[in-house]
């Protein structure tokens, strides 16, 4: 299969990104300034991403395809407010996570954002359990944008005026260069910041401009380093068919209204499992010293028993150290829990620690 | 000091008198990127030509690193050891790796002089 290209490839070109091949996309992984200064730049200016590989999917219909969407999806739809997003999941009867995604109540439907690997599948899935009632359109003509970090209202709302008023995990649309584009204060960073829906012959020229105003280009690999610090999962590594909501301890995403009654798909799984407790879960994980424990990492108890695995693990710059994410049994979840990772045939020791890594304040009281 | 050698693995190499002092190449830590974490072999060991005598990692991923040469490790540079971003900073200078006392000097002839690597690290980038 040829390898897809995103409406921005040849900007990243002229910035000498290298690129990789990711969920069948030529991708840029760093710009040549390298993953460390990328990932400081978002943390102390504003970053841009391209993340038009990630599906758009727009659902429109009536009120009743409400009512539909929540025997899928574990949230209280009907008290969503419009422009409101909300995180969540898509799961099979069990549970398991087929993708991790962000739905937003607009006018007349929803618009659900899908990760790249997974969204034509998910399209399938969706289209399966709502049958042809609605209006489904992944759509492939508008491009994804992300800016975050510090700067990036101020710089944003110079193009996008009114952008500053959105909360975080709102959005709207916005009139710009006689066009459309949907933005939302979201992000996969730990920073504030935003998500611009933009159609993809304008997608460049918005990118250049936001160069111009001071923002710059960051690859894949700064946004591994920074969703990592942020304590966030990344589907196919912490998330997949495997693993429930509630293992990965994402119980806040599942809407409390919805755990009385259930109705939605995989709901008696995560009823049980609210209960009764997982039997592995997600922690936050620091590898003592500089050692990096990579996915697949084994961890094990003082007595030589394997008690996990490691999902994510990489160098954190903010942090200045290593740190990893992954799954041990219930009993060594709680923090300061000691433990050991085996990494190149010998154990070094390691500390269940509280997520995320690094911390700072989202947006939340604008108006 | 002798010649700088170089190896296929991206490593370089200079002797005075019996002992080499072993590195990785500016190529190399372009093609790795921001290294942030480097094991060496241990003061006393002995490592075998082509064998691995260390790791360094990059954000992305973990590299092995190969000696060029046999010998008895008599020194390492506790100094990347400590700050990483040193070997991106001077690959092939204060950021060397290990010394070695070698055995048999004959091992350097089969590697590469600064032209030959220049030419392979071009055509294996590409």
């Amino acid at each position: 299969m040829e390898i897809k290209k995103t409406s921005l490839n040849k900007l990243h070109q002229s910035n000498n990104a290298k690129f990789v091949e990711f969920a069948g996309y030529e991708m840029p992984i760093q710009y040549s300034k390298g993953i460390i200064e990328e990932h400081k730049f978002t943390r102390s200016h504003s970053g841009i991403f391209d993340v038009s590989h990630m599906g758009q999917l727009f659902i429109y219909g009536d009120e009743t395809l409400t009512e539909e969407l929540e025997k899928i999806f574990p949230l209280d739809l009907k008290n969503l407010k419009q422009n409101c997003s909300k995180y969540s999941f898509l799961m099979n009867e069990d549970a398991g996570i087929y993708d991790d995604l962000i739905i937003t109540k607009i006018e007349e439907g929803y618009l659900i954002i899908l990760n790249a690997a997974c969204k034509d599948k998910d399209f399938e899935i969706l289209s399966n359990l709502l049958g042809s009632k609605f209006k489904m359109n992944l759509d492939n003509n508008r491009s994804l944008i992300a800016i975050q970090g510090p700067k990036s209202v101020e710089i944003l709302n110079s193009i996008i005026n009114g952008v500053d008023q959105l909360n975080f995990m709102t959005g709207n649309w916005f009139d710009s260069d006689n066009q459309k584009l949907f933005v939302t204060r979201s992000g996969y960073t730990g920073e504030d910041g935003f998500e611009i829906s933009i159609s993809n012959d304008k997608a460049e020229k918005f990118v250049e401009n936001l160069i111009k105003k001071g923002a710059q280009l960051i690859g894949l690999g700064a946004r591994d380093t920074l969703r990592l610090e942020a304590g966030l999962c990344l589907y196919g590594h912490e998330l997949d068919i495997n693993k429930t909501p509630v293992e990965a301890n994402l119980r806040w995403a599942i809407s409390k209204s919805r755990l009385s009654n259930g109705g939605f798909i995989g709901s008696k799984k995560i009823m049980n499992q609210m209960q009764d407790g997982a039997s592995q879960i997600r922690v936050g994980i620091k590898p003592e010293g500089r050692l990096i424990a990579r996915e697949k990492t084994k961890i094990f108890d003082d007595t030589d028993t394997q008690i996990g695995e490691i999902t994510s693990g990489t160098f954190g710059p903010s942090v200045n150290g290593p740190i990893a994410m992954g799954y041990v049994n219930k009993e060594f979840s709680k923090v300061d829990t000691k433990i050991l990772l085996e990494v190149r045939g010998k154990k070094h020791p390691a500390n269940v620690c509280a997520l995320p890594f690094y911390k700072k304040n989202y947006v939340k009281g604008v108006n | 000091m002798s010649e700088v050698k170089f190896s296929k693995e991206h490593e370089w190499i200079t002797l005075e008198g019996d002992v080499a002092t072993i590195g990785i190449t500016k190529h190399a830590t372009e093609m790795l990127g921001d290294i942030v974490f480097a094991e060496l072999p241990e003061k006393g060991s002995n490592v075998e030509k082509d064998g691995t005598a260390g790791v360094v990692e990059s954000t992305k991923a973990a590299s092995d690193v190969y000696t060029p040469v046999s010998g008895e490790v008599v020194d390492t540079n506790q100094a990347i050891v400590d700050d990483p971003s040193k070997i991106n900073e001077d690959p092939e200078g204060s950021a060397w790796f290990f010394k070695l006392k070698m055995k048999d000097q004959s091992e350097m002839d089969s590697l590469m002089n600064k032209e030959e690597y220049d030419k392979f690290a071009k055509e294996s980038a590409s």
